[in-house]
C-alpha cells in the first residue's frame, strides 16, 4: 500500500501538498482563508502555463530559458497594439502571435542546426528582452481599465479566469501527450532519439514543436499579465524560466527527458507556490526564500534519482519474513 | 580440490547475494590459480556480472568468504578491491576521453613532486607500460578519444598493470575488437599469464574460451554448477552446462529454393562509406552480409534505411522503384531494420515494452485521440508469445529486461510493423547462446513464412549457417557473393580481407 502510494506519481505529489498544508498550519489562520487560498491557487496557475510548455520542451530533452522574455514581448507588443488599434482582441492577437514566432525561430534553430538548445534558448532570452525594451523604449505601456478584467476578474466572481484558462490548457494539453500519436514522438524522442528516428518518427519536426508550444503558452501568459497590470511592462518575467523549471523538476520531470507529466507539473508548481505563501505568512524573510526554494529543488530531484532504491528498500522492509522468490528471468 | 593452496590466489565461498529480497548468487564457489586465465562463462542473468561486482567492492556480498593468498579478505568497496590488486576492465570502457593517455593510466594515483603531479615521471612510466601492451606506437600525449576502441582497451589493461594488480577481470573484451585485435589481446593476456598474473576471462564467444582458457567455471540460475579444463568438454557439453539441458548446435534450415524478388538495390552509393553496392533478396531467402567490423555493413543498411542522407541509388520493392528519404519511408514500402546496437539505436530503455513495440505501428494504435487498446493487447500477446518472452508485464520498462530479452523485444516491434524486408543488424551480439539459438529458429521460421530477410553479423559460422547466400563486404565494396552450395570459410575470409572474386 505505502509502496503503491509512493510509485504512484499523484499520490506521492499529494502526500507532499497535504504535508506542506499541515506545517503552514502553524503559520496561522490568516493562511488558510480562502482568499489566500484563491490567490495562491492563482499566481499557480499562471506559473503553470509556462511550466507545460517547460515540460513539453524538457520531455523531448531540451530546455527553454527564453520563456521570461517572451512573456514580456508578448505584454508589451499586446499594449501597442491595443494602444494603436483600440482593439483588446487585436491586442492579444499579436502578443501570442509574436511569441509563437520567436518560439518556432528557438525550435527551428535547435531542430536544423546543431547548436544546444541551452545556448539558443539563451539568446533568445537576450534578444526577445532587448526586443521588449526597443518597442516601448523600457518603459511601461500603460493600457485603459477595462482591459484588466482578463487577468484580474473571475468567473461569478469566483473563479479568477487565470485558473479557467490554465484548466483549459491542462486538459488540452494532457490530450495531446497521452493520447496521441505526437505525444508518443515527444517521449520517444526524449528517450533515445536515435531509436525514435530508427522508428520512423519524425525527429526535427517533434522537437521544433515544443518549442512553438512553449512559445505560445508564454504568449498567452504575456497577455494575462499585461491585463493583470494593466499595462505591458518590458521588465515583466524575469526569472520566469526558473520558477517552470523548478515546477517541472519538483513535479517529476526528468532533465535527461523522455519522463513527465501534465499534471504532475501543475502539482510541482503548486508545491512551490504554498512553500512560497507559507514562508510569507510565516514571516520568513524575502530572501531566505530563495535559499529554501534551492533547497527544495535539489531535494526533489535527488529522491527522483534514488526513488528506485528508496522503494527498494520500502519493499525489504514489507517483505520482511517472507519465503525468498526464484531470481527473474 | 587437488590443487595445492600455495598456487591458489583468490578463492570465494559460498558468496550469496539477494537483490530487492531475490536472491540471484545461491551460494557460488570460485577458484582461481595464480598464472592462469580462468573462464567464466554462462547466460545472462546467471549472475557473472554479480559475482565480479562482489569481487571488485561494487557491490557487497550478503554471505559467503573471500580468501586472497590464503588470508581471508573483507572487500567492503572499490578501494579494498585495489589494495588487493584486483582491476576490473569492464564492458563499457571507461576512460576519459579529453586526458591523455598518460593521464589516464595513472587516474587516481598520479605522481607527485612537492604536492603537484610530476608530469615526466608520469609520461616515462606510462611509455614503459604502453610498449609492454604492445602500443609502441602510442604517443603519451595523445587524447584517449582518438584511439580505436582496441587500443583503448589496451589502455586499460596498461591502466590496471600500473596499479600493480595481481588479477585482472575482462568482461567482454572481444565484444568489439576485429579478430586480429582479438589475438593481440590473447597474445597480451598470455604474456602476463607467465608473469604469474591471474585473469578471469568473461565471454559469451565459446569459440575464444577454447582458445585461451586454462581452466573455465560455468555459472547456471546463481549456482556455479562445474569448472573444467577446456580439454574436458566440448563445445556443445559446454552450452549444455550453461542452459541445463542436452544442446545440439544445429542450425534450422529453411529449405529455402528460390522466390519472387523483394528487395533489389542497385548502384547504391554513400561518399566515404560504401560504392556501387548492388543486391537482391528474394521472398524466403535469407541472405547474409559479412564483413569485418567498419568494413560498411552496417552503413549500407542505414542507407538504405533513409538515415543516411547522403546515401543515393535505385532501390527497388516487390519489383517498384522507391524512393527512401527517412525511416518513415522507408517502413512505409514495408522494410524494417533492426539496429546492431539495441541500446542506441533499437530500444527506449526508461519507457514500457507495450510502447517500445507499439512505436513502429503507431498509425494503426492511436487514430486522432482515440487508442486502440485491442489492437494494442493482441499485438503485444502475438509478438510475445511467439519470441518467447518472459516478463512480468508488457508495462515493465524495458530496462528491467536482461540482454536477450531486451533484443527480442527489439525484434518483436519490427515484426509488428508486418514489414516485407526484414533486416536484421547483428542480432545475435551480446546474448546467450539459448537466446541465439531461438532467434535462429525465428530467422528460418520468418524466412519459410515468406520474408526477406538480411542477415548481417561478424560472426561467420552464424552467417554460414543460417544463409542462403552471402554477400561480402571489405572497406565499403561489396567483394564476394557466395552462393549457398559454394559457402565454404576460407572463400568468405578471403574475399572480407578485400581479395576481389
Amino acid at each position: 500500500m505505502i509502496k503503491q502510494l509512493w510509485s504512484n506519481n499523484s499520490g506521492r505529489f499529494l502526500a507532499i501538498v497535504i504535508l506542506l498544508v499541515i506545517i503552514f498550519a502553524g503559520a496561522g489562520q490568516d493562511f488558510f482563508t480562502s482568499k489566500n487560498l484563491i490567490n495562491v491557487v492563482r499566481v499557480t496557475s499562471m506559473n503553470s502555463l509556462i511550466a507545460f510548455g517547460m515540460t513539453f520542451v524538457i520531455i523531448t530533452g531540451g530546455i527553454d530559458l527564453s520563456v521570461g522574455s517572451l512573456v514580456a514581448v508578448s505584454g508589451t507588443y499586446c499594449a501597442a497594439a491595443i494602444m494603436m488599434t483600440g482593439n483588446f482582441w487585436a491586442g492579444m492577437l499579436v502578443g501570442v502571435l509574436i511569441a509563437t514566432l520567436l518560439g518556432l525561430v528557438n525550435g527551428a534553430i535547435i531542430s536544423y542546426t546543431p547548436i544546444p538548445p541551452f545556448i539558443v534558448t539563451l539568446a533568445m532570452m537576450q534578444s526577445a528582452r532587448g526586443l521588449a525594451y526597443l518597442y516601448s523604449q523600457g518603459k511601461p505601456i500603460r493600457l485603459p481599465n477595462e482591459f484588466g478584467t482578463y487577468g484580474n476578474g473571475a468567473l461569478r466572481g469566483v473563479i479568477p479566469y487565470p485558473i479557467i484558462i490554465m484548466l483549459i490548457a491542462m486538459a488540452l494539453l494532457s490530450v495531446l501527450l497521452y493520447r496521441t500519436r505526437y505525444g508518443r514522438s515527444l517521449y520517444a524522442v526524449g528517450g533515445n532519439i536515435d531509436a525514435a528516428r530508427y522508428s520512423g518518427i519524425k525527429v526535427k519536426r517533434t522537437i521544433l514543436s515544443a518549442y512553438l508550444i512553449s512559445g505560445i503558452l508564454a504568449g498567452i501568459n504575456g497577455v494575462i499579465w499585461s491585463s493583470r497590470l494593466y499595462s505591458g511592462q518590458p521588465t515583466q518575467g524575469a526569472n520566469f524560466e526558473v520558477d517552470a523549471i523548478a515546477a517541472a523538476i519538483v513535479g517529476g520531470v526528468s532533465m535527461t527527458g523522455g519522463v513527465g507529466t501534465i499534471f504532475g507539473t501543475f502539482v510541482g508548481a503548486l508545491i512551490m507556490q504554498l512553500l512560497t505563501s507559507g514562508l510569507n505568512f510565516m514571516n520568513v524573510p524575502f530572501y531566505f526564500q530563495y535559499i529554501f526554494k534551492g533547497i527544495v529543488i535539489v531535494s526533489a530531484v535527488f529522491v527522483d534519482l534514488n526513488r528506485h532504491n528508496i522503494s527498494m528498500l520500502l519493499n525489504n522492509l514489507l517483505a520482511r519474513g517472507k519465503p525468498k522468490t526464484a531470481p527473474e528471468p | 580440490m587437488n590443487e595445492s593452496s600455495a598456487d591458489v590466489i583468490l578463492r570465494m565461498s559460498g558468496i550469496k547475494k539477494s537483490f530487492a529480497s531475490v536472491e540471484v548468487l545461491h551460494g557460488v564457489d570460485f577458484t582461481l590459480k595464480r598464472g592462469e586465465i580462468h573462464a567464466l562463462i554462462g547466460e545472462n542473468g546467471a549472475g557473472k556480472s554479480t559475482l565480479i561486482k562482489c569481487l571488485g567492492g561494487i557491490i557487497r556480498a550478503d554471505e559467503g568468504t573471500v580468501q586472497i593468498d590464503g588470508q581471508p579478505a573483507q572487500i567492503g568497496g572499490i578501494e579494498d578491491a585495489e589494495r588487493y590488486g584486483i582491476s576490473i576492465i569492464h564492458q563499457e570502457l571507461s576512460l576519459v576521453s579529453h586526458m591523455t593517455v598518460a593521464e589516464n593510466i595513472y587516474l587516481g594515483h598520479m605522481p607527485l613532486k612537492r604536492g603537484f603531479i610530476d608530469n615526466r615521471a608520469m609520461e616515462k612510466n606510462a611509455r614503459v607500460i604502453l610498449d609492454a601492451v604492445g602500443l609502441e606506437k602510442i604517443a603519451v600525449s595523445r587524447e584517449c578519444g582518438e584511439l580505436t576502441v582496441a587500443q583503448q582497451q589496451m589502455v586499460e589493461i596498461a591502466r590496471a598493470l600500473a596499479a600493480k594488480t595481481r588479477i585482472i577481470v575482462m568482461d567482454e573484451p572481444t565484444a568489439s575488437l576485429t579478430e586480429r585485435e582479438a589475438e593481440r589481446l590473447f597474445e597480451i593476456a598470455r604474456r602476463y599469464r607467465g608473469e604469474g598474473i591471474s585473469i578471469i576471462y568473461i565471454s559469451h564467444k565459446l569459440e575464444e574460451i577454447f582458445k585461451i582458457a586454462d581452466n573455465i567455471t560455468v555459472l547456471r540460475d546463481g549456482w556455479s554448477v562445474g569448472a573444467k579444463k577446456p580439454s574436458e568438454v566440448t563445445y556443445d557439453g559446454l552450452v549444455s552446462m550453461m542452459v541445463g539441458r542436452e544442446y545440439t548446435g544445429h542450425y534450422p534450415r529453411s529449405g529455402y529454393t528460390g522466390g519472387e524478388e523483394a528487395l533489389r538495390v542497385e548502384n547504391f552509393s554513400s561518399p566515404k562509406m560504401f560504392q556501387n553496392i548492388g543486391f537482391t533478396v528474394h521472398k524466403g531467402e535469407v541472405l547474409g552480409f559479412y564483413g569485418l567490423i567498419g568494413s560498411g555493413r552496417t552503413e549500407v543498411m542505414r542507407g538504405i534505411f533513409g538515415i543516411d542522407e547522403n546515401a543515393s541509388g535505385e532501390i527497388y520493392v516487390g519489383g517498384k522503384r522507391v524512393v527512401i528519404s527517412n525511416p518513415g519511408d522507408a517502413i512505409a514500402s514495408g522494410i524494417a531494420l533492426s539496429p546492431e546496437s539495441r541500446k542506441e539505436h533499437g530500444l527506449i530503455l526508461e519507457q514500457t515494452v507495450s510502447f517500445n513495440v507499439m512505436l513502429t505501428v503507431l498509425k494503426k494504435f492511436i487514430k486522432g485521440i482515440s487508442i486502440d487498446e485491442n489492437y494494442e493487447r493482441q499485438t503485444l500477446s502475438a509478438y510475445i508469445e511467439r519470441l518467447k518472452i518472459k516478463l512480468k508485464s508488457v508495462f515493465q520498462p524495458v530496462k528491467s529486461l536482461s540482454g536477450g530479452n531486451q533484443q527480442k523485444i527489439v525484434l518483436a516491434k519490427w515484426l509488428a510493423a508486418s514489414p516485407d524486408v526484414l533486416i536484421l543488424d547483428e542480432p545475435t551480439r551480446g546474448i546467450d547462446v539459448g537466446a541465439k539459438h531461438e532467434i535462429y529458429q525465428l530467422i528460418t521460421e520468418l524466412a519459410r513464412q515468406g520474408m526477406a530477410i538480411v542477415f548481417i553479423s561478424s560472426e561467420l559460422p552464424e552467417i554460414m549457417g543460417l544463409s542462403d547466400n552471402i554477400v561480402v563486404f571489405h572497406e565499403g565494396r561489396q567483394t564476394g557473393f557466395v552462393t549457398r552450395d559454394k559457402i565454404h570459410e576460407a572463400t568468405i575470409l578471403r574475399y572480407a580481407m578485400g581479395e576481389v572474386r
